[in-house]
């Protein structure tokens, strides 16, 4: 059976693996584009995780009243932990990397996420509720195609209308043209009567409620439950950082880099089921250096043009000193 | 109406009381989150100064949590300094670890017994082998413009990995293959005796580590404050282009730069070594289960990136950890201090604002300050 090859494994798997980069990319990607970076995603992902599984024990129901609601709060509670770094970037003018590092101590794995998980004895309980495949129209069958495509949960089917809805939002819309000015040039902006502090409080809180439901793939779908430490996420969020540069500010591009590095973390499992003895360090670190990869080869080819990359990202923006 | 000032001049007094007052407000916000789930506030505190700074030998304890973190708080300080983020102390950390252990059963295998001889090649191997990792980000960022923080971040991990093999899965030369048990549970060598670093004091124990530390923080304030190098990182890192325009070499301070933050992170791992564990430990408890690299940048942001203040900024984090390990428990949950770490950042932070601007506090814009404003333009 072709379906049970390694490749339409490993290419099914990436998809799975490579959803929660994807919303957290997107998140950060509106985020950027509205001129504020979050370095906090690690943190907000891993809070999402935490929250989103502690709301899918407690919800009596079935899975489809619980799990709606489960990515709701993992959103909620990303966005939430997001308000802190706008309100420090935005209204405090603090540094942007300084606060989202600050941001991933605060709610990382040795932070809120393991005090709230500790706090409600997460750690290892058995997950009352969990995303399952959802086989679309019956194609779940089909060679090659059905099990990457039509035999995923309902978060990666959920993860392309929202490539989409981004990509339409950023190209074509009022306010998404609106972010963009006020990424590329607040100041302008700001005189055009955009009210700059306004789309930026929005964006990253948006990018935050993102990374929950990013997080909230773990928890609840790729290895439903909760653990103590940081290896749930394992520096998925930092990956998704990379990815908005990788993508080059576009939310298509989003798509294809999550899923290459889905498939990258996937390979140890896939691999290990085929009997394939390969070090697992070395794969296990694979994503890392691919991403560190993929950083030089973006940063070196477009170095010079800043290709995509707002101008006023990483500012922030004070009315009377420009 | 409130308004923000750019101070022209930042008053001395301002970056001591800023970090006090950060401080003071953190721990108020932790009370609030505390007494919210339950904990009462005050006997929390009260336990933490217990058993971080006033029990019996609650300081040697703090100053063992307080030496790994200053190493790390140097490195991030030395970078940070120059807008250069380096967040991979960790990684680097794990590095010099590796090599303070492989020069030290080197020269154990050979019989060196002088124990000056093993803190010497221990700190070289363990500096040198942090600065080359650390210039892997280093190097990308001056020739290929690629961002640090995340190459040095990602680094951390291949760090981590690279530790859990040498010790898990493979024969390398530091894992113990020795006796039957060592091989079905997966150990470092142990270090031979002369590699034990001395401690000094006996009310308040001071491992030789942390006066390493204290030694490369003065170093650093020296090379920051009163050098040429100093003076241009500083330029550099509030405009590059002026600094290039000046005909500074950018990217060798890049460089540089990166190696003085990586070789600072390394000796934190030589101390781990030679002062604490005196083995190679690969294991999820080991060396890569306290965080040392991210603590390390809270430490130098409270610090406000002086080396002098990360001295001691790491004794004031390390007490916290150190009353984070011993109080572990049912009213003590972990987490804890990540947390109260992640909000003495934020306050620190919102407290720049004050030590940069002036705020001003009026009521409304009155028509003899309009009349004074157009007298002006």
């Amino acid at each position: 059976m072709i379906n049970d090859s390694l490749l339409v494994v490993v290419l099914a798997q990436a998809v799975l693996y490579g959803t929660p980069l994807l919303y957290a990319s997107l998140g950060e990607l509106l985020a950027e584009r509205s001129g504020v970076l979050n370095l906090g995603v690690e943190g907000m992902m891993l809070f999402g995780a935490a929250v989103g599984f502690w709301v899918s024990q407690n919800v009596h129901g079935n899975d489809a009243s619980a799990l709606p609601l489960a990515v709701g709060a993992a959103a909620f509670a990303g966005a939430a932990v997001a308000a802190i770094h706008a309100f420090l970037t935005i209204t405090l003018r603090a540094s942007q990397i300084v606060s989202g590092l600050a941001l991933t101590i605060f709610a990382g794995g040795l932070g809120l996420a393991a005090y709230f998980g500790n706090e409600l004895h997460l750690a290892d309980l058995p997950a009352a509720h969990q995303f399952g495949s959802l086989d679309v129209l019956g194609l779940g069958d089909l060679a090659v195609v059905g099990p990457i495509l039509f035999d995923q949960s309902a978060l990666v089917y959920a993860s392309w209308a929202l490539t989409a809805l981004v990509a339409l939002y950023l190209a074509r819309t009022r306010f998404g043209l609106n972010v963009r000015a006020v990424g590329e040039a607040p100041a302008s902006a700001d005189a055009m009567g955009i009210n700059v502090t306004l789309y930026r409080y929005v964006h990253v809180l948006v990018g935050g409620a993102l990374a929950g439901v990013g997080g909230a793939c773990y928890s609840l779908s790729i290895t439903p439950g909760w653990t103590a430490g940081d290896t749930l996420v394992n520096g998925a969020g930092w990956i998704a950082i990379a990815l908005v540069i990788f993508a080059f500010w576009r939310a298509e591009l989003c798509l294809v880099g999550a899923y290459l590095f889905g498939g990258l973390a996937a390979l140890p499992f896939a691999l290990q089921a085929h009997d394939v003895t390969v070090k697992p360090e070395l794969l296990q670190s694979l994503p890392y250096v691919m991403t560190v990869v993929v950083l030089v080869l973006v940063s070196t080819a477009f170095a010079r043009r800043r290709l995509g990359a707002p101008a006023a990202l990483g500012r922030a923006y004070v009315r009377e000193e420009r | 109406m409130i308004r923000l000032e750019r101070r022209l001049e930042q008053p001395w007094w301002l970056s001591v009381a800023v970090p006090v007052g950060s401080l003071l407000v953190a721990f108020g916000i932790m009370g609030i989150v505390l007494a919210a789930s339950g904990h009462a506030p005050g006997a929390t505190y009260r336990r933490i100064v217990e058993a971080g700074f006033s029990g019996h030998g609650a300081l040697s304890a703090t100053l063992i949590s307080a030496t790994p973190i200053l190493f790390t708080g140097l490195a991030a300080a030395a970078a940070f300094r120059m807008q250069l983020f380096n967040i991979g102390a960790e990684g680097q950390l794990y590095l010099g670890a590796i090599g303070a252990s492989w020069i030290a059963l080197r020269l154990g295998d050979h019989g060196a017994t002088s124990k000056p001889l093993f803190v010497v090649a221990m700190c070289a191997a363990a500096g040198i082998l942090g600065a080359l990792w650390a210039l892997i980000p280093g190097v990308l960022r001056a020739f290929a413009n690629t961002n640090e923080i995340i190459t040095s971040l990602m680094l951390n991990y291949v760090a981590g990995y690279l530790l859990t093999y040498l010790i898990f899965d493979s024969s390398s030369y530091w894992r113990d293959v020795s006796s039957l048990q060592a091989r079905s549970f997966p150990q470092g060598k142990p270090m031979p005796s002369a590699a034990e670093w001395a401690t000094f004091g006996s009310r308040v124990v001071v491992p030789l580590g942390f006066l390493v530390g204290l030694v490369a923080a003065a170093t650093l304030w020296v090379l920051y404050s009163r050098t040429r190098f100093g003076f241009e990182v500083t330029v550099i890192a509030d405009s590059p282009r002026a600094a290039r325009y000046a005909g500074m070499r950018t990217r060798r301070k890049i460089l540089a730069v990166m190696a003085v933050s990586g070789a600072v992170a390394g000796l934190g791992g030589a101390s781990q070594i030679g002062d604490f564990s005196h083995t190679l430990d690969g294991s999820p408890q080991g060396l890569q289960a306290a965080a040392f690299g991210y603590t390390g940048i809270v430490v130098a942001a409270l610090a406000r990136y002086n080396p002098l203040a990360v001295c001691l900024v790491a004794v004031l984090i390390g007490g916290l950890l150190n009353a984070g390990f011993t109080l572990q428990g049912v009213d003590f949950p972990s987490g804890l201090v990540g947390v109260l770490q992640g909000i003495i950042l934020f306050c620190a932070l919102g407290g720049e604002l004050l030590i940069r601007y002036r705020v001003r506090i009026r009521r409304r814009t009155s028509h003899v300050d309009a009349a004074a404003a157009e007298a002006a333009s």
